[in-house]
């Protein structure tokens, strides 16, 4: 069942919301112990706000999203539901105020079934990094789901939510959406407010939905998107209806396909998949045009400067005194800030504050964090001058399909090239969509990426749903 | 180029992390590593290129300036390890 058609049965009350809610909450408890999706289960809240919602649906003050059970990725403050981050530092963390995009769900009368499992502090790329554990992929437990936004794409996948919200620093979002088989949407930088989401690169870091097809991502982000004046770096533009906007043919858009996405020793699997959706985007009245962007090859060097300095700053605050751990009787401060911070935290941030305290030290600051943020314009300029030429960008999400689980959590270069495809998006800013198109022989699904311009999210999810109106990918699902 | 194990101890101590001394080398060699990585950087001529703070270029948004926050102490010093009389408790920091 899709989100659309859940919408379609509540609103005709031919199930109510406190059934579906049941219903789901009675899989995840089924499910949960062998895929690890979430964190924390929030079976009273849930029933709670499914009565709220059965309320709205019979008093004609329901939203399209109302009663429809969804899970939300663990960086989103939710009051007084316990937000972990997947740290030991925020285990017991319960916020005392609501991120935007929660309240934003919530008022629409969506119900949060729970909290999911994701990467620490959503630095990963297998969601192997949890405090709480790995998550399994629900095509093949003994591989991962993708990271950092793991526990949101594997709920879908094994059918524990109708929607997730995940979040997307360097692909978190695209990279495990499509090594579970489902669709998701990074929108542009400041599309949906950060406010209440725990930072991790302020300069890249942007929530998004995560759904079993365009149509249920154009919902969801519909809900969640817009100005807030909580962010100082979300847009003021309106948020055009994306539902509204989906369309079934691709008549006259030009698709670009940049050779620097296609290297020879990609995956053969992948690259048939992705050239039998070239011929589907023709059938569908699209032409596909060869482009360049020649910096491609330095979008990853550059996150790996500009990521780590921006969240060893970000992750500053963790200090054990005002929220998060504390170590057990510290002799002073310094002592209490170093080993709070020491067990608090797990090996892949640490890793990452290190990297980003030594390229922001002091005489590095110019030939790292200054250099880095020049490239990344000659990496955005890339796209700006493709842009000029074609309305849409195709390429490869992943360079492979789910790889087993512990294969490259010891090498984090190996890891790091997990978001070569995925990580000069957020450098540039621009909005990016994962979707199914096609499976390996071992059946475990591939993905492709479109990229559009600056807010042309509409563009994005109409091409999208016009692919899955021809192509069955999408409707493919893991065995129970 | 391998960074010196005595940077990495330098860096702990500014990035206030305790590093034991059993993982110091796997990590300087990790970070090593990385820095190759990142140096690839340098093959660029970014001389006159205007560095990119921000994502997406667009004015500062601007709102009513009037005061919202509330007074919210209780459920502030919450999540708080150690609370004293309405205040947050650190270990004497003064002798």
């Amino acid at each position: 069942m899709t989100l659309v058609q859940a919408a379609s049965l509540l609103r005709t009350r031919q199930i109510s919301a406190q059934e579906l809610t049941t219903a789901f909450l009675e899989r995840i408890q089924r499910l949960n112990p062998i895929i690890n999706a979430f964190i924390t289960v929030d079976h009273e809240g849930a029933m709670q706000a499914a009565k709220q919602a059965d309320a709205r649906l019979n008093n004609g003050t329901a939203t399209p999203m109302t009663g429809i059970p969804i899970g939300v990725k663990d960086l989103f403050c939710t009051e007084n539901l316990t937000t972990t981050c997947g740290s030991k530092m925020l285990a017991q963390f319960r916020p005392p105020y609501e991120s935007t995009v929660t309240r934003k769900l919530k008022e629409a009368g969506a119900v949060i079934l729970g909290k999911t499992n994701m990467d620490e502090f959503a630095m990963g790329s297998s969601n192997e990094t949890s405090f709480f554990g790995p998550v399994k992929n629900p095509w093949d437990i003994s591989r991962i789901p993708g990271g950092s936004s793991g526990g949101s794409a594997a709920a879908l996948a094994a059918q524990l939510a109708l929607a997730t919200i995940g979040s997307d620093t360097g692909g978190s979002i695209r990279q495990p959406a499509a090594l579970t088989g489902i669709t998701g949407l990074k929108p542009t930088y400041g599309r949906v407010s950060r406010s209440g989401m725990i930072a991790f690169a302020s300069s890249l870091d942007q929530a998004g939905p995560m759904a079993w097809s365009a149509a249920d991502a154009a919902m969801v982000l519909h809900t969640i998107a817009g100005y807030d004046p909580l962010d100082s770096t979300s847009i003021q533009a309106d948020v055009p209806d994306y539902v509204n906007a989906l369309a079934t043919r691709m008549d006259g858009i030009r698709i670009g396909i940049p050779t620097e996405y296609r290297p020879d020793n990609l995956n053969a699997e992948i690259q048939k998949a992705l050239t039998e959706a070239e011929q589907t985007f023709r059938d569908l009245g699209a032409s596909l045009v060869p482009i360049s962007l020649p910096h491609t090859r330095y979008a990853i060097p550059t996150y790996y400067i500009i990521a780590p300095a921006e969240a060893s700053s970000n992750l500053a605050r963790y200090d054990g005194i005002r929220f998060g751990y504390r170590c057990d009787d510290p002799k002073d401060l310094k002592d209490m800030y170093t080993r709070s911070r020491n067990e608090g935290f797990g090996a892949e941030v640490k890793r990452r504050i290190m990297l980003g305290t030594y390229v922001l030290s002091s005489g590095y600051y110019d030939a790292y964090y200054r250099k880095a943020q020049k490239v990344r314009r000659l990496i955005a300029d890339d796209f700006h001058q493709a842009f000029q030429h074609v309305d849409l960008i195709l390429t490869p999400t992943t360079p492979t399909t789910a790889f087993p689980l512990g294969d490259k959590i010891d090498d984090p270069i190996a890891m790091y090239l997990s978001d070569l495809f995925t990580i000069s998006v957020n450098l540039a800013g621009l909005p990016a969509m994962s979707i199914p198109c096609g499976a390996d022989q071992l059946g475990l699904p591939i993905g492709m990426q479109m990229i559009a311009p600056i807010l042309k999210e509409d563009k994005l999810l109409s091409a999208a749903h016009a692919f899955q109106t021809a192509t069955p990918w999408h409707q493919r699902k893991p065995e129970p | 180029m391998s960074i010196p194990i005595e940077t990495v101890r330098h860096v702990a101590a500014l990035a206030r992390l305790h590093v034991d001394e059993a993982t110091l080398p796997a990590l300087t060699e990790q970070l090593s590593n990385i820095l190759n990585l990142v140096n690839q950087l340098n093959e660029l001529d970014t001389q006159d290129v205007v560095p990119m703070s921000h994502a997406v270029d667009m004015p500062t948004p601007e709102r009513p300036d009037i005061v919202v926050n509330t007074q919210r102490k209780e459920a502030l010093l919450a999540n708080a390890p150690d609370v004293a009389q309405g205040h947050f408790q650190v270990p004497k920091i003064i002798e």
